[in-house]
């Protein structure tokens, strides 16, 4: 019988108001790849943030082979071999990709000199095994989240790691750099190292774990061995109900032109783009990141000027100067990055969802908290939304609950184009697939609806038409009936015909 | 059991830690000095705490929008300066709307600066310090300026006058302290300071217009400055053209004392009232005890700095830490 690398014993924690642990146990074996799964508040993070001494357990023990350990803090943690990749990331941005892999350890001289040279070298041949796209040398605020999701990862190649915890470590990554991050965890299995893996994807989970814990409100559901169950089982585990998972294919009447965009282009971001939206339509944006998905969405948004090419709401052309003339014209962004363009993680729940339109609601001069209260408690049964109460503030909400509140906030704009930037990242399956039913029903309901997202499932199973992006153009319009997972590929990765040209 | 833990301690210690300070202080005091806690004394405060009491309700505005006014102090020099002067040409009647104009002109600028241009608030702030300062020279010629007929003037009752018992300093810094803490907690103005400054980036995308909200912010401060301007000339009735001068980092440490953070996005009105009565009650009780003037400002310093301290262990929840 091989010994665990480590063991959570009765672990509880508890916030104001929320137990977000009631005495949960977990284990992971070296050289085991153990999920940790439950929905979103299910306390995954906060267990993870017990064994990793950013939080001290109210009560429980750690056990690191046969002895007892305290982790005072996440340096102590990683000293002692427990290395921890964050849900949300924690780089310094003004720094280079070296010095954040080996902040704190940097490679020294004689004198206390930084052995720059050295530095580069170690990095570089990191970054290769990770078989990325930039240098040691590269600062990091210039790279995309995904690329600076791998310079976490890489982190924590550097250590010599008894046990690795991956929370939502693929939720902004591509396939392709999924299949890097898979090689490396293999990598790490094979040495012996206890691999700990948070994730709401089902493909993944069943691809490379051996063993799932299931968490349900900070409760211990039970332990499964990967390879004698299914996902419908472990979906029942989580969310105790099974999942409907049909689309809602009712083909509605498809109403007028609400938004057309005739041969936009924004530099070398993107160029020549053309397409044209109806009201009760999803139109699906699918490309790698990069394609510049993400930036049409931001000019239609008035965060960038486009260089050429015109834009046409209800048929009228527009011009479209700041974020706060596009919600004046009905338009809303779900952004991709919900701590640093949806989030303002010091105010609470409600005063975020709000903050669109704080200006119409009004009571006399005041703000009406009344009306505020009524639509935060709206979208929180609608999104089913967990947190304590409104007056919670939103940087203390799960994950995965912080998404919702921001996806709450532009649907209660009741938009005319509705733009949604990797609208589920982060979220439990229910959940999400509760978004899917929600995308679906606003399209019914006559809302435009553009979906950006670089989950293949997800693009697929809510659009009525594709528009698969690469390197800055379309390269090819499918309507749903048409579109299948090998053409789409196909198309984005610039092999197929353009459409354009 | 029994014993709180150390780890126990800590938390409430870093919590509560600026209240307790407060209150062993005022303690102390009292048994120090029986005078401490008469009416008498408690009024003479808060009376001598309006005029900076009144200057940090509008820094409290810029604080929380994430940016810093250091300019306040040599703008409120300004505005007495410029009321006074302007007092015996034109009259009392429109000298005060005419030096607010010109206060909220300064304000204006400062806020072009650090909202439109997006320019860093501590270097313009700092530079207005120094260019106002030379600015009340220049149109002083260095001279102190004077009311020619002292006793005669209406113009007295903003900084000597009572009402109901009352001094009006009070009443003008209770009033505006009243209205500033409705417009920030209860508008859809203050809503937009208070995303602005916790996360511009999030604000923006919201469709908050951020370089607007900074700019009103700085034109707010600026008129709780005229306002001060106006208690200070109209006490005195005569002036020295450094009356502000060292004001702006008492009323920083105010605010700070409240517990707005300076990296934006905390802070109420009501905690900077307190912030300020304390701040007044500790100089109070210092000079009680008989020590000297200028000991206060070491004190303050060191108050400052034990109140950016205990903010960021209340946030840490232990009084140190290795990590941020
Ligand atoms: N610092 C905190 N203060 C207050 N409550 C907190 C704090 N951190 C977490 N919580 C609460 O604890 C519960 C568990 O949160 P946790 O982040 O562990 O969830 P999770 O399982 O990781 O969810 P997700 O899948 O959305 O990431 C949630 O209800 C959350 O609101
Ligand atoms: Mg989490």
């Amino acid at each position: 019988m091989t010994h665990p690398v480590l063991r959570l014993e009765n672990i509880v924690k508890t916030f104001p108001g929320v137990r977000a642990l009631d005495g949960v146990s977990f284990s992971v074996l070296p050289g085991e790849v153990h999920a940790l799964m439950g929905e979103n508040g299910a306390g995954k993070s906060t267990l993870m943030k017990v064994l990793g001494g950013i939080y001290q357990p109210d009560s429980g023990n750690i056990l690191m082979g046969e002895d007892k350990a305290v982790m005072s803090g996440p340096l102590d943690a990683k000293s002692k071999g427990i290395v921890f990749i964050h849900q949300e990331l924690s780089l310094a941005e003004e720094l280079s990709v070296a010095e954040n892999i080996y902040l704190g350890e940097l490679p020294r001289k004689s004198l206390g000199r930084v052995d720059w040279a050295k530095l580069s070298e170690q990095t570089n041949a990191i970054l290769e095994k990770l078989n990325v796209g930039f240098d040691a040398k590269t600062r990091v605020g210039d790279l995309s989240i995904a690329n600076q999701q791998m310079v976490e990862i890489a982190r924590a190649l550097t250590v010599n790691a008894k046990a690795v915890i991956f929370d939502e470590p693929t939720a902004s990554l591509t396939d392709a750099e999924k299949v890097v991050l898979f090689d490396v965890i293999s990598d790490l299995k094979n040495e012996g190292v206890g691999i700990i893996y948070i994730s709401h994807r089902m493909e993944e989970i069943f691809k490379i774990t051996d063993r799932i814990t299931v968490l349900r409100d900070g409760q211990y559901q039970g332990t499964v061995n990967t390879a004698e169950t299914d996902e419908e089982a472990v979906t029942q585990l989580m969310i105790g109900r099974k999942l409907d998972l049909t689309r809602n294919a009712s083909h509605h009447e498809l109403g007028d032109v609400a938004l057309e965009v005739r041969g936009l282009s924004c530099g070398k971001l993107y160029q020549d783009v053309s397409f044209e939206l109806r009201r009760g339509e999803v139109l699906g944006f699918y490309g790698l990141v990069g394609a510049g998905r993400t930036e049409i969405a931001e000019t239609l948004f008035g965060l960038r000027d486009p260089s050429a090419g015109q834009i046409l709401l209800d048929g009228e052309e527009v011009r479209i100067h700041s974020p706060a003339d596009a919600i004046a014209k009905g338009i809303s962004l779900v952004p991709e990055d919900r701590k640093g363009q949806g989030l303002v993680l010091e105010m609470n729940c409600r005063d975020n969802m709000t903050l669109p339109q704080v200006d119409d609601l009004k009571a006399g001069p005041f703000v009406a908290e009344g009306a505020e209260v009524a639509i935060f408690d709206q979208y929180r049964d609608q999104l089913d939304i967990r947190t304590p109460g409104w007056k919670q503030k939103a940087g203390n909400l799960s994950g995965g609950n912080q998404q919702k509140i921001v996806i709450g906030k532009w649907l209660s704009m009741h938009p005319n184009v509705l733009i949604v930037d990797e609208p589920t990242r982060g979220i439990d399956v229910g959940s999400k697939s509760e978004i899917h039913k929600l995308l679906r029903k606003l399209a019914a309901q006559g809302y435009a609806v553009i979906v950006i997202s670089s989950e293949m499932p997800e693009v697929l199973h809510v659009s009525d038409r594709i528009i698969a992006m690469y390197s800055g153009r379309i390269m090819r319009t499918f309507t749903s009936d048409e579109v299948n997972e090998d053409n789409l590929i196909q198309a984005i990765s610039g092999l197929g015909s353009n459409e354009a040209a | 059991m029994a014993a709180l833990s150390k780890a126990q301690i800590g938390p409430i210690l870093a919590k509560q830690g600026i209240l307790i300070a407060f209150a062993v202080f005022m303690i102390a005091f009292t048994i120090a000095s029986p005078k401490f806690l008469s009416v008498d004394n408690v009024f003479s405060v808060v009376r001598s705490s309006a005029i900076l009491g009144v200057m940090a309700l509008g820094v409290t505005f810029v604080v929380i929008s994430g940016n810093l006014d250091l300019s306040v102090g040599s703008m409120m020099s300004f505005s007495t300066i410029v009321v006074l002067d302007l007092h015996d040409k034109i009259g009392p009647f429109l000298a005060i709307p005419a030096m607010f104009a010109m206060t909220l002109a300064l304000g204006a600028i400062i806020g072009f600066l650090v909202g439109y241009l997006r320019l860093n608030s501590l270097i313009v702030t700092l530079g207005m310090l120094s260019a106002i300062h030379g600015l009340t020279l220049t149109y002083s010629g260095g001279q102190n300026m004077d009311i020619a007929d002292k006793e005669g003037t209406w113009f007295s009752v903003f900084g000597q006058g009572t009402a109901l018992g009352i001094p009006v300093p009070i009443l003008i810094f209770a009033a505006l302290a009243a209205f500033l803490g409705l417009v920030l907690g209860k508008t859809a103005f203050g809503r937009k300071i208070y995303a602005v400054g916790g996360n511009d980036t999030a604000a923006t995308f919201s469709g908050v217009r951020r370089a607007r909200t900074v700019f009103n912010c700085y034109l707010i401060s600026a008129a709780c400055v005229a306002t001060a301007g106006l208690i200070q000339a109209s006490r005195s009735l005569g002036s020295q053209n450094t009356v502000g001068q060292g004001l702006e980092l008492e009323v920083l440490a105010a605010v700070i004392l409240g517990g707005a953070s300076l990296l934006g996005g905390s802070g109420t009105i009501f905690k900077t009232v307190i912030g300020v009565l304390i701040l007044g009650f500790i100089q109070n009780g210092l000079l009680l005890l008989g020590l000297q003037f200028y000991v206060q400002f070491v004190v303050t310093w060191v108050i400052i700095i034990l109140a950016v301290w205990l903010d960021i262990a209340a946030k840490r929840g232990k009084l140190w830490s290795p990590i941020a």
